[in-house]
């Protein structure tokens, strides 16, 4: 049994249709999410096995399955799709219930769906390793991958669509917006460029846009509003501070819409291609600190004279440290964009660390903070530790910082130093190694978080309840896990 | 519900405007894209890769080359690639148009290899440095790719094909071999040479 808080009784009303959507919801997001842990750990896997090849190129030398031309796109195909976009539907189907005051429709079909995803991640991930992947970034994955993907892809939108036609709610919250526009564009995105990559409708130097059209679109288009409507929902939430500006969020929705769609071929700056793409997917870009800067406005203006709880809550402290690296990592993209900056860092590691600083820094501790709060909601029950979440909490942020700003710092030099020829190249290599050392440092921090991370969502899914003792926050104490589950048996047997 | 269809027809459009914009006029421009002739020499460019050399792509791409290898050299004026001799001119869409898939490449942990089969004809060069690149280039971060080489014990008679390398890289009575795909990536690379004059990318 839940324990339900007494109160007023319209808000006891509310908490138990509450209750009833987060029961509706629990084992779609349950397999979403623990799915998307457990590839979160083979893809940390996967990137130290690479990073540690950049600079010791004959670790696993021998091994071809795990050459680094090999195991750095399964780092990233896994950490893309088996993370970040399972731990984004996870994360939309919980969200779209929650805020359309409705069940969760087709639970069986939806948890169906997960595990159909997973095949695709697994299959995909080998054909890989064993030399079949097409060398396109962000669709390494053969096209026989292709509808594992696209077919779950379907399956969400057409979850968010019903729920948002059913809903309950009166109002629209911002939230909505951006998970319903998300979810119709992964499955155009994926098919579109899937078809055109796969059957040849694109030739020459079209594919190469074609490329980045999707690769940049399936983070701004896909899994950035996922995150922003996370943020948008989470901030207020856990504060209990209402969205500083209605109209505010509006204009940041639709300039995204907008405008992220076409900064893609900043990814070609200086190629073989009309210049007259590269300057739209120039303006696009400039034109982005305007959905920018109203979401850190109105982020900002929330948490104001509330920061104190940073120190407390785990969800908070995540999702504002990852809103704060949306504003940070989404100024360093605009203005990277331009031709004056990409003629030194085009083709360097400054481009690898914008690209974490995004990814991980801003959407995947978003996600952090989102499991944080919906894992106790879905299962009834409480976080063990909160030693465990510091270490994520510490691990993760110190991780991405130094990775960044090490590989920023690097990319930035190695860029300037390739820009004049009377520096040989191989001493070039020689400069950044150390900052290549750094790197697999700050992947070893981030990987230590995730495996506390994962530790704790074991914890939190086995069958031993911390739910009588309330919220875990970073200043609660706990007895340790040990003691506690030899209490707990003691208690079973005596029971019986 | 009116709203609903509002969002999701706007946000289709938007999609669909930068669809068209970025893939599809681009893609219908490039359609008229003809080789060139050599008035002199009757020479033709660009060309698709035949035999061992289209072979040599397969491997190009299932060994993830492109990682740390980009095929693009950039204008005079904008970066360093003509000045570090990566290429006479800088490479233009007509260039591409039998690439499939095109393998420009994003990063350049090693060098540009838009020109490579130009800078380094030989093949024994490509074979030294599959098999280690520290015999070629001293201080790479690139890793040996010995399982594209066989190795075969021999006594005095040094076999046809074996590659030269270097005394202290050898062991004592052995011979190394390339593999079929070894030789298949080494008649790619050799065959990547952007220095053909064209009219809308004249030579510096």
């Amino acid at each position: 049994m839940t324990h339900v808080p007494e109160g007023p009784a319209e808000s006891r009303l509310e908490q138990i249709s509450r209750i009833v959507i987060d029961d509706s919801s629990r084992v779609p997001v349950l397999l979403w999410f623990t799915s998307s842990v457990i590839w979160l750990l083979f893809g940390s896997l996967a990137a130290m096995i690479s990073s540690l090849k950049l600079h010791h190129p004959d670790f696993l030398g021998g091994i071809e399955w795990l050459t680094f031309g090999r195991i750095r796109p399964v780092h990233l195909d896994i950490v893309f799709f088996g993370w970040s976009c399972m731990a984004a539907i996870g994360t939309l189907l919980w969200l779209q219930a929650r805020l359309c005051h409705v069940r969760l429709p087709w639970p069986v079909l939806l948890s169906g769906l997960a595990m159909v995803w997973n095949i695709g991640v697994v299959v995909g991930s080998v054909a890989v390793l064993a030399g079949h992947g097409s060398s396109i970034e962000y669709l390494e994955f053969p096209a026989y991958c292709a509808p594992f993907f696209a077919i779950p892809a379907l399956g969400v939108l057409a979850a968010n669509v019903k729920m948002y036609l059913t809903k309950r709610s009166e109002h629209t919250y911002v939230s909505q917006w951006y998970l319903l526009a998300a979810t119709v564009w992964l499955p155009i995105l994926y098919v579109t460029a899937m078809f055109c990559t796969y059957f040849g409708l694109v030739q020459g130097v079209s594919q190469a846009i074609t490329n980045w059209w999707f690769g940049h679109n399936a983070l701004g288009l896909w899994v950035t509003p996922i995150a922003v409507a996370t943020a948008y929902y989470l901030i207020p939430k856990v504060t209990g501070r209402p969205v500083h500006s209605y109209h505010l969020s509006l204009l940041g929705f639709w300039t995204l819409a907008i405008f992220y769609n076409w900064a893609g071929t900043h990814h070609l700056t200086g190629g073989p291609l009309p210049a007259w793409t590269i300057t739209v997917g120039v303006v696009g870009s400039m034109m982005m600190f305007i959905p920018v800067i109203t979401v850190a406005i109105n982020h900002h203006m929330t948490m104001r004279g509330v920061f104190s709880m940073l120190k407390t809550s785990p969800t908070l402290r995540f999702t504002v440290f990852g809103s704060f690296l949306y504003t940070v990592a989404s100024f360093q993209g605009s203005l990277e964009a331009l031709r004056s900056h990409q003629e030194i860092t085009h083709f360097t590691q400054y481009t690898i660390g914008h690209a974490h600083l995004g990814l991980y820094g801003f959407f995947s501790m978003i996600m952090f903070g989102a499991m944080y709060y919906i894992f106790p909601r879905v299962t009834n029950n409480e976080w063990s530790s909160a030693r465990l979440i510091k270490v994520h909490f510490w691990g993760s942020a110190l991780g991405i910082l130094s990775y960044g700003v090490g590989l920023c710092w690097a990319g930035w030099w190695q860029g300037t130093m390739m820009n004049n020829p009377s520096i040989p190249f191989l001493q070039i290599v020689e400069y950044i190694k150390p900052y290549l050392i750094l790197r697999s440092i700050s992947g070893a921090g981030m990987t230590i978080a995730h495996l506390a991370f994962a530790l704790s969502v074991w914890r939190i899914l086995s069958r031993h309840h911390f739910v009588m003792s309330g919220p875990t926050l970073f200043t609660t104490q706990r007895p340790p896990w040990r003691e506690f589950v030899n209490e707990q048996n003691q208690r079973e047997e005596i029971a019986q | 519900m009116n709203r609903t269809f509002l969002v999701i027809v706007g946000v289709f459009l938007t999609i669909a405007f930068s669809l068209s914009g970025l893939v599809l006029i681009p893609n219908w421009q490039f359609q008229e894209h003809q080789p060139v002739r050599n008035a002199r020499d009757g020479s033709q460019y660009p060309n698709p890769y035949y035999g061992l050399a289209r072979q040599g792509r397969d491997v190009y791409v299932d060994q993830g080359c492109a990682y740390c290898h980009s095929q693009q050299v950039r204008a005079k004026g904008y970066g360093a690639d003509i000045r570090r001799n990566w290429g006479n001119r800088r490479t233009v869409a007509r260039d591409y148009m039998y690439e499939y898939p095109i393998l420009l490449g994003t990063m350049r942990t090693g060098p540009d290899l838009a020109n490579i089969g130009a800078r380094q004809p030989a093949r024994d060069w490509h074979y030294l440095h599959l098999y280690n690149p520290q015999i070629t280039s001293a201080g790479s971060v690139m890793p040996r790719y010995q399982y594209l080489f066989r190795t075969i014990r021999a006594g005095e008679m040094v076999p046809a094909g074996a590659i030269p390398l270097p005394a202290a890289f050898q062991s004592e009575g052995t011979h190394i071999l390339p593999t079929a795909r070894g030789e298949q990536l080494v008649e790619y690379l050799r065959a990547q040479n952007r220095t053909f004059p064209l009219p809308e990318a004249k030579q510096p």
